[in-house]
C-alpha cells in the first residue's frame, strides 16, 4: 500500500503449519527475522493459523520471535488460500508490518501472491539473501534468476510491507535463546472465514515425497545409465549419502524416472553442497540447474562431456565401473568412522 | 464453458548458449516458445472444451514478436488470442503484470474458467496466477496436477510437500497447473494453417482504460537494484582409465572433508 502506513510493527514471519506441525523452515526465518528486525531496532511477530493443537509455540521465541499471533479455528487445518491470505492480510495491516516473510514452500507460494494482490505491494520469490541497506533502511531481497546465472537483487522502495518468500535451507537456524514473548490471540471477525471452495480431502504419499531442492547431495543420472534400472545403483550411492536422486530431461521424457527428479531449467534448479551427475553430458538447459553447486562431480565416458568443463572431478569412464567402486569406498570409510 | 489461458513467452532454453566468459545466457538469436507449463495449461482448456463445449482464450502480455506465442496457442487449438504490448507495460513486475493481464480478463470475460502455469521457466516466480486471481475476487488453486469440471466445479487435486489436497472450486475460479497434468499436443497441419490466419487482437494501454503510473515499470512496487553475474570458476581435476582410484579417492576426500560421512549409523 502506497502508504499511510509506517512500519513500525517490524517483522512478520508466515509460519509454515503441516499436519506434523510447525516445520522447521518456520524457525529459520523467525532467525533470520531477528537478525531484520536488530538492524530495524523492532519486533519480530510469527503468524499462525492451525487448526486447534496442543504443540507448544515457544521454540519460535527461542529462535528470535517476540510475539506470536495465533489463530486456532477447525477451519484453518488445510490451506484455502482465499481465508489464509485474507487472514494474513488482516494481521500485517492491522499490525503495521515493516516486512513480511514466508518460506517458498507450495503454501508460501500460494498464499503470499495473494497476500501482495490485496494489500497491494511488491513481493520477491524464492530470495537467497536478505539484509537492510544501511543508507535506506530498506530490505534488500536477492534472489537468483534464469537457473542461477543471474542474481537479482530487488527492493520494494515505496510500498508497505516489503515482502519475500524464502527457500527452506537458505538460512540457518538461529541457537535457541533463553527468551520469552508473547502469545496473542486475535479474535477475528466471522467474514475472514467466509469462503466457496471446499476441501474435499487431503492424501499423505508416504516416502512418495520427492524433494530434491535443500539437500546437501544429489546423485544425477542422464542418457549414459543406458537404462532405467541404473538408477537405482543412483540411489543407492543418494541413501549412503543422505541425497536424493536428480535427472536429466531425457531420462524423465523417456519415463526412467519421474518428473520431481528432473533438475535444469525446466525441471528443478538446485545448488546442494555436493552434485555428482553419472551420464550425463551437460546441455546448457541441464548445467543452468545445477551449475551453483558448491562442488560438482561429473562421471561420463566422453572427455569431451560439457558437464566436464563445470566439474571439479572429473571422472572419465564407465559409470558401472566407477559408481560400484566409489560406493564400495564409501562404505568402508563409513565402517571405519564406526569401529 | 468459457475458457481463457494466461501464457507467456519464454526463451527456448534448448538453444540458449551459454557466455564462457561471464556465465550468462546469450539470449539473442535465441528462439522462444510458450512456456511449457502454459501448454499443460492449454491442453486442459482444450480437453476440457472437448468435453463440455464453450470457447478456449488465449492472453499473453509482452513485446510484439509475443504474438508468435499466441499463434501457437491457436494452432493448438484456442479460438481467440489477445496480446497485451505496449511500451508503457515494459519492465512490469509480477503486480504490474497481474493488474494488466486482470484487466484484460475482465474486458474480454466474463469466464468460467482461468488457466496458467504454475511458473514461467524464466522468471520462476509462480506469482501472477494467485495475483490475478485476487484481483478479480476469484478462488483458485495453484500446484494443480489433476482437474475435471463437474457442475457444481471445478475439482483439482494440488501436489503439495506432504501429498495431495483436493479442493472443489466454484465458477468463475483459476487453477495454475503443473507438468504431470497431461502431455501437451503438438499441433496439426490444419492448425498451423489456421494459426497463421487467425486474428490476433492487440490491446495497448488505452485499450484498458488504465492509467500509465498502474503498469509496466512505474507501476510495479519492486524494484531491481542491481543485476550480479556470478562467475563459477571451477578448477577441474581431471581423472582417466588409469586415475580412477585417485579420482575415487579424491571423491571420498571431499565428502570427508564437507562432513556428510558421518551419518547412517547403522551402516
Amino acid at each position: 500500500m502506497r502508504t499511510e502506513r509506517n512500519g513500525l510493527g517490524g517483522v512478520f514471519v508466515v509460519a509454515e503449519v503441516r499436519r506434523s506441525g510447525i516445520h522447521s523452515c518456520t524457525l529459520e526465518l523467525v532467525s533470520k527475522a531477528r537478525e531484520l528486525a536488530d538492524a530495524r531496532g523492532r519486533e519480530v511477530t510469527a503468524i499462525v493459523l492451525r487448526s486447534p493443537s496442543e504443540e507448544p509455540v515457544e521454540p519460535l521465541f527461542r529462535h528470535g520471535a517476540d510475539r506470536i499471533l495465533l489463530v486456532e479455528d477447525e477451519r484453518l487445518g488445510s490451506l484455502n488460500a482465499e481465508v489464509h491470505s485474507r487472514i494474513v492480510a488482516h494481521l500485517i495491516g492491522k499490525g503495521d508490518a515493516e516486512i513480511v516473510l514466508a518460506p517458498a514452500t507450495t503454501t508460501g507460494r500460494t498464499l503470499l501472491p495473494a497476500v501482495a494482490a490485496l494489500i497491494h505491494t511488491g513481493l520477491t520469490a524464492d530470495c537467497t539473501g536478505l539484509e537492510i541497506d544501511a543508507e535506506t533502511g530498506l530490505l534488500l531481497q536477492t534472489r537468483p534468476a534464469i537457473g542461477g546465472n543471474v542474481i537479482a537483487t530487488i527492493k520494494t522502495p515505496d510500498h508497505l510491507p516489503q515482502m519475500a518468500t524464502v527457500r527452506p535451507k537458505t538460512f540457518p537456524v538461529a541457537p535457541p535463546q533463553d527468551r520469552l514473548g508473547r502469545v496473542e490471540r486475535p479474535l477475528l471477525d466471522e467474514s475472514l472465514f467466509c469462503t466457496s471452495v471446499v476441501c474435499l480431502g487431503e492424501e499423505s504419499v508416504e516416502g512418495e515425497e520427492v524433494d530434491i531442492q535443500g539437500l546437501d547431495v544429489i546423485v544425477s543420472g542422464g542418457k549414459g545409465l543406458k537404462r532405467p534400472e541404473g538408477f537405482r545403483l543412483l540411489q543407492e550411492l543418494a541413501d549412503l549419502l543422505e541425497g536424493a536422486v536428480g535427472a536429466s530431461r531425457p531420462t524423465v521424457e523417456a519415463k526412467w524416472i519421474s518428473y520431481p527428479h528432473q533438475v535444469g531449467l525446466s525441471g528443478k534448479v538446485v545448488a546442494p553442497r555436493i552434485y555428482l551427475a553419472a551420464g550425463i553430458s551437460g546441455a546448457v538447459q541441464h548445467l543452468a540447474g545445477m551449475q551453483t553447486a558448491e562442488t560438482i562431480i561429473a562421471v561420463n565416458k566422453d572427455p569431451e562431456a560439457p558437464l566436464f568443463r563445470v566439474a571439479d572431478v572429473a571422472l572419465c569412464g564407465d559409470l558401472y565401473e566407477i559408481l560400484p567402486r566409489l560406493i564400495d569406498a564409501i562404505r568402508r570409510e563409513k565402517e571405519e568412522r564406526h569401529d | 464453458m468459457k475458457i481463457a489461458v494466461l501464457i507467456k513467452q519464454v526463451p527456448d532454453t534448448d538453444e540458449v548458449k551459454m557466455d564462457p566468459e561471464k556465465g550468462t545466457m546469450i539470449r539473442d538469436g535465441v528462439g522462444s516458445l510458450i512456456n511449457p507449463l502454459d501448454l499443460n495449461a492449454l491442453e486442459a482448456a482444450l480437453f476440457l472444451k472437448g468435453e463440455r463445449g464453450g470457447t478456449v482464450t488465449v492472453l499473453s502480455m509482452g513485446p510484439p514478436q509475443a504474438e508468435r506465442a499466441l499463434r501457437e496457442g491457436l494452432a493448438l487449438g484456442a479460438d481467440r488470442a489477445h496480446l497485451l504490448s505496449d511500451r508503457a507495460f515494459a519492465g512490469a513486475d509480477t503486480w504490474a503484470t497481474a493488474k494488466v493481464l486482470a484487466t484484460l480478463l475482465e474486458k474480454t470475460g466474463p469466464y468460467d474458467l482461468v488457466l496458467a502455469g504454475e511458473k514461467a521457466t524464466d522468471g520462476e516466480t509462480g506469482q501472477v496466477g494467485p495475483e490475478v486471481a485476487t484481483l478479480l475476487g476469484l478462488p483458485f488453486a495453484t500446484y494443480v496436477s489433476r482437474l475435471s469440471a463437474t457442475d457444481g466445479g471445478l475439482e483439482v487435486r494440488r501436489t503439495v510437500e506432504e501429498g495431495y489436497q483436493r479442493l472443489r472450486l466454484p465458477y468463475p475460479c483459476l487453477a495454475t497447473v503443473l507438468h504431470d497434468l497431461n502431455e501437451p499436443s503438438m499441433p496439426t497441419l490444419a492448425g498451423k494453417k489456421r494459426g497463421r490466419r487467425a486474428e490476433v487482437t492487440r490491446w495497448g494501454l488505452s485499450d484498458l482504460g488504465l492509467e500509465e503510473t498502474e503498469v509496466g515499470l512505474s507501476g510495479s512496487p519492486t524494484r531491481v537494484v542491481r543485476i550480479a553475474h556470478p562467475k563459477i570458476t571451477r578448477q577441474t581435476a581431471f581423472y582417466g582409465a588409469r586415475d580412477l582410484d585417485r579420482g575415487i579417492a579424491h571423491v571420498v576426500a571431499l565428502l570427508k572433508e564437507k562432513a556428510l560421512l558421518q551419518g547412517g549409523g547403522q551402516a
